[in-house]
């Protein structure tokens, strides 16, 4: 069974002007041990895509109007909050884009750290390696040793005495280190990183990205990564979901995807990326804006922007059509793979 | 054209503390008509060094020769004078431009700023900003309009009209395209390319993205905690980093080629 699975998901959002139809069709599978990269440009739906699986997109004003959300086996979208909270922290771990703003200034990381420790062991106490009736004293002591080896998991030197500093005594580098050591402490199986390397320096954030292939290669973890960074998705990921206003537009390993895209999004976002052999002036931009979801047109969201338009593609939405092993694309022009 | 000579910088701590050396004797030099590209990690100094271009910092010690003549010696007037020919793009589109003010307003006010050294009429200067949106592709159906009625790329182009306003010969572009999608990126960095080649610019151009520098720069120098520790042509940096520092940001650079990913061996 896939770890998680993103079923035909529709999610729309109420604004002053109207609803608009954020995510219109969402499909994604990811199996235990995948990285997967989920792309695309600002508005597109990617962290909203990431909040659907945490179940934090608030609602109202959100609103799922179709499809299905299953964490192994289990149906996240019927999940009540008592449910979610359950999951989150302990079998899903998240981080975001700015470590900053996302460790409270006035408590020691301990504190912090510890805080999650024993929510995810009241929960499940396997968590600190405790018995179920361990008494309070016995679960932050345990909680401390917890937090302790996490940082040290995620390469932070002196961890115990790091552990009572304040987060204004980490650099960003060292910050976005603690975060994913919360995450990992409830040991998850599904970690959801938005943008988690887009606030840091290159150097830095080759270190990060070290760090999530370890811990996929040595702990099993499996990873969703939502970033706008085609270059990170290539060194990091093994598959990769491209999203555009609302819709997974190709999907599939990321070898594959970025030798030979599909999709004619996929290949005016990967032109627009400067390589190594770009010739200055050569590269090449993406004329017209992303459509107004407020009323979104009835047949291929990215009809109005493609270069490869025909006058089908503006009757309804083209399905996903499977083109090769683990691989879609939503574009009439897809061939589809021989059965 | 430009040239700085022994640059540096130092800020004052409070008593009894040491204080920082943002720039410790950078030099370099910028032709005219080329793109330098000047690439380092936050801390690094860029901004300082940029803000010591555009006098809007005294420099510690060293000097900036900008077309032979050194910043340093010009009287405030003079200097006023000078900022009309240096001017800079700002990284982030959503923060530099006034969200009071109409596409309009904002292009023209350089050049009232500047009214001294341009000499323009109210009606001369409606008339360059046309120009000027017609130039960064916008049409005149923008003028009249917010900044929050445009998208971020729009920002920018307006931000790099606001900059050639006053018919600057170096451009400081400070992150330009940080901020904006990729595909935005592209056009945004094409639009640059094409009005140097037209207008003659000069760009001193500031990046964290070591793929942009490559694509739109002739030489590079990168900095590293206030000192230039390696400058040349692109190309050559690029593919044959001197200093360790050099290679160290190249191999972190994330390359859009799976092929090359440190954690995957090539099919």
């Amino acid at each position: 069974m896939a770890l998680l699975e993103i079923d035909d998901l529709h999610l729309a959002m109420r604004s002053f002007e109207g609803e608009a139809h954020v995510l219109a069709g969402v499909n994604l599978t990811i199996e235990r041990g995948e990285i997967w990269g989920l792309v695309g440009e600002t508005g597109c739906g990617k962290s909203l895509t990431g909040l659907s699986v945490s179940r934090l997109v608030p609602s109202p004003p959100g609103r799922y109007l179709k499809g299905a959300i299953r964490f192994d086996g289990q149906d996240l979208l019927g999940c009540d909050e008592t449910a979610m909270r359950r999951l989150r922290g302990r079998r899903i771990g998240m981080i975001f884009q700015d470590p900053t703003t996302n460790l409270n200034p006035a408590f020691r990381i301990v504190d912090q750290m510890v805080d999650v420790a024993l929510h995810a062991a009241s929960t499940d106490p396997s968590v600190l390696g405790l018995p179920a009736g361990a008494g309070r004293g016995e679960r932050r002591a345990a909680a401390r040793r917890h937090a302790q080896a996490m940082l040290e998991r995620v390469g932070i030197r002196d961890a115990a005495q790091r552990l009572d500093d304040y987060p204004h005594q980490f650099s960003g580098g060292m910050r976005q280190r603690v975060l994913i050591a919360m995450a990992l402490i409830g040991r998850p199986d599904l970690l959801i990183a938005d943008e988690p390397t887009t606030a840091l320096d290159v150097s830095v954030q080759a270190q990060i990205l070290r760090l999530l292939y370890g811990l996929v290669q040595e702990d099993g973890l499996t990873v969703l990564m939502i970033t706008h960074n085609l270059g990170v998705v290539a060194q990091l990921c093994s598959h990769v979901a491209v999203m555009y206003a609302g819709t997974v537009v190709e999907a599939g390993p990321v070898r594959d995807v970025f030798k030979a895209p599909g999709h004619p999004y996929t290949r005016a976002l990967l032109a627009a990326v400067p390589s190594a052999a770009t010739p200055r002036g050569a590269l090449r931009g993406l004329a017209g804006v992303v459509p107004n979801l407020l009323h979104p047109p009835a047949g291929c969201r990215f009809a109005s922007r493609c270069a490869a338009v025909m006058p089908t593609c503006f009757a309804a939405p083209p399905p996903a059509v499977p083109v090769g092993e683990g691989r879609t694309v939503a574009c009439l022009l897809a061939q589809p793979a021989e059965a | 054209m430009l040239e700085i000579r022994g640059l540096s910088k130092h800020y004052p701590g409070r008593r009894g503390s040491k204080g920082v050396d943002a720039l410790k004797d950078v030099s370099l030099s910028i032709t005219k008509r080329e793109s330098f590209g000047l690439v380092g990690e936050s801390g690094s100094g860029k901004t300082t060094l940029t803000r010591c271009v555009l006098g809007l910092e005294p420099p510690t010690a060293g000097s900036i020769i900008f077309d032979g003549v050194d910043l340093a010696s010009l009287s405030p007037a003079a200097m006023r004078a000078m900022r009309a020919r240096i001017q800079i793009v700002f990284q982030d589109p959503y923060a530099s431009l006034n969200p009071r003010m109409t596409a309009h307003d904002i292009v023209a006010e350089p050049m009232i700023v500047h009214r001294d050294t341009l000499r323009l009429d109210r009606r001369q200067r409606s008339d360059r900003v046309v120009e000027l949106l017609d130039l960064v592709g916008l049409g005149e159906q923008h003028l009249h309009r917010f900044p929050h009625e445009f998208s971020g790329g729009q920002r920018q182009r307006i931000g790099i009209a606001r900059a050639l306003s006053v018919n600057p010969e170096l451009l400081v572009l400070d992150e330009p395209t940080s901020a904006l999608d990729v595909s935005v990126q592209a056009q945004v960095l094409n639009l640059l390319h094409a009005l140097q080649e037209r207008l003659h610019l000069t760009y001193l151009f500031i990046s964290h993205d070591l793929g942009v520098i490559r694509y739109v720069c002739d030489r590079v120098a990168l900095i590293y905690r206030g000192e230039i520790v390696e400058q040349g042509p692109a190309g050559d940096i690029f593919d044959r980093p001197g200093s360790d520092y050099g290679r160290m940001l190249i191999a972190a650079m994330p390359e859009p080629d799976p092929d090359r990913s440190p954690f995957r061996t090539p099919a």
